[in-house]
């Protein structure tokens, strides 16, 4: 996503940044206000909006019966994929996903998939041979920055909105009996993401945030405050251990209060 | 079968791991730096049973041209795995981890390449696994840098990897396959020691608290100091006697 910024609006960023301001009034570790709305696609077995200040992301789980890995017989399924569909920005085009599609739906999927979010164990139908597949389709509908946190969050809110159906296995084959349970889900993972732009880090970047950082870093965190999850990305740019370690703590922070908005316990 | 190899202690009583390792042991690098005579730079890494070539055409004309930027080159990277370097066949087509590898290892390279002294142009990098044994994103990055130096691509500094991660509750370096496969977490880590120490890629995978992770990044950074020593020495093994021929 390499848009030409203006010379000038870098150096207001910047210069911003160095007396702990932003463009948009922000603290430099407040996130923009989120919206989540579950449910919205009926069609999908589950679905969440969620809108980071002008970041619409729309996630749908579909579910589906398949064969299991060899490798994890006893599991069911997860498989996470991105779009960046052209309607979320003039820098997306049609085609097959591109590399930043690709490390969207791989950072979704690690996030969900190394916290435990689903009780994979769970969905197993005949062992060895059938299982649950569950498929979180990730749909960024408009894109102003912090694309992986949004996407995560909306993950997160659509499976714990999502039901699926009440399958059994009679002599051999699957039937659907009548109703719905749901989807087991036993983590809660949290993603922040930081920018770090003129030497400080900033949390939640806005997407001319993104265009003049140095370098990106995103942290997923368990329901228990475990570290599950990393991906250091966007810009050429590196981080020194401080800043990672700083990055950690305050992200575990973070997470935990951002938790709440998505988990009603 | 699964079942039998979830019993297989990865670390014994002794401390000792499957292949005899100390918990905080490399496994063997061995590095060679101009293995390639048609690219304008290669290196060859073995790093335990990791085979991995790199070579680097450019700065060159940028391909596709519209990809060219105005004011520096392009680096582009591509990581592939052989279909015969892993247990079950892999499919020659790129996959996407081998799409999102590419992407986070020519990001963990850019810092330290002066790409502004080549605008237009493009540097092109193939990354060409031909056996795999856990950790690769790191051995292929360690031998893409050799890679670039060997082509003349002027750097600030090599740029190195190492993982570190945590099995059987133990806080492990250089993760092997089947560490990486049953343990708990997996934190692959790149350094570049100019202007000063600085880290240009971070990824993991697993569970950790923050303590183990900063016990574990700070592990990993001991690895890439390690390994540094010896890119320098694959560099100067080519190099030195070139130099001597030269100037004797």
């Amino acid at each position: 996503m390499s848009e030409i910024v203006a010379k000038v609006k870098q150096k207001q960023i910047e210069q911003l940044i160095t007396n702990d301001k932003r463009l948009d009034d922000r603290g430099l570790t407040d996130y923009r206000e989120m919206q989540i709305e579950p449910g919205l696609i009926e069609k999908a077995e589950g679905s969440a909006l969620v809108k980071l200040g002008k970041t619409e992301v729309l996630v749908g789980i579909k579910v589906e019966v398949g064969e299991p890995f060899p490798d994890t017989p006893e599991e069911g399924v997860l498989t996470v994929n991105a779009e960046l569909l052209p309607l979320a920005s003039p820098s997306f085009e049609p085609g097959p996903p591109d590399e930043n599609s690709i490390e969207l739906a791989r950072v979704v999927d690690r996030s969900i998939r190394e916290s435990k979010a689903i009780a994979v164990e769970e969905l197993v139908l005949e062992a060895g041979k059938k299982v649950i597949v569950v498929f979180i389709d990730v749909y960024v509908l408009n894109h102003d920055g912090n694309l992986i946190d949004a996407s995560v969050t909306a993950g997160l809110a659509a499976l714990l909105n999502a039901k699926i159906p009440n399958y059994v296995v009679e002599e051999g084959e699957v039937k659907k009996k009548t109703g719905y349970k749901q989807l087991p889900i036993k983590n809660y993972p949290i993603a922040v993401t930081f920018a770090k732009i003129n030497g400080k880090l900033v949390v939640d970047p806005l997407l001319e945030e993104e265009q003049v950082m140095d370098a990106r870093l995103t942290m997923t965190f368990d329901k228990d405050g475990n570290i599950c999850a990393i991906q250091k990305g966007g810009g050429s740019g590196s981080f020194t251990s401080q800043q990672i370690s700083e990055a950690a703590k305050l992200g575990q922070q973070i997470s935990t209060e951002r938790r709440k908005l998505v988990v009603k316990e | 079968m699964p079942k039998a190899q979830e019993k297989q202690k990865l670390i014994d009583k002794e401390g000792k791991r499957i292949d005899g390792r100390q918990l905080d042991e490399l496994r063997p690098v061995k590095l060679e730096v101009g293995v390639l005579s048609s690219a304008d730079g290669s290196a060859y890494i073995e790093w335990g049973k990791n085979k991995i070539l790199a070579a680097v055409f450019g700065p060159r004309e940028a391909h596709p041209k519209h990809l060219s930027l105005p004011d520096r080159a392009l680096l582009q990277c591509r990581y592939h795995m052989a279909p015969f370097s892993v247990e079950e066949r892999k499919s020659p087509a790129p996959s996407r981890r081998e799409v999102e590898l590419s992407k986070v290892i020519r990001q963990a390279l850019e810092p330290a390449v002066f790409l502004e002294y080549y605008p237009r142009s493009s540097i092109d990098l193939f990354i060409e696994v031909l056996q795999a044994d856990g950790g690769t994103r790191c051995a292929s990055l360690t031998v893409a840098a050799l890679a670039l130096a060997d082509a003349g691509i002027p750097m600030k500094d090599l740029v190195v990897a190492c993982a570190a991660g945590k099995a059987e509750g133990k806080l492990i370096l250089d993760l092997s396959d089947s560490e990486d496969k049953l343990g708990e977490a997996d934190v692959p880590v790149a350094l570049m020691s100019t202007p000063q120490e600085a880290i240009t890629l971070l990824q993991m995978d697993g569970t950790l608290s923050v303590e183990e992770f900063e016990q574990v990044v700070s592990m990993a950074l001991n690895g890439c100091r390690q390994i540094y020593k010896l890119q320098k020495e694959a560099l100067k093994a080519k190099y030195v006697p070139l130099k001597e021929e030269t100037e004797g």
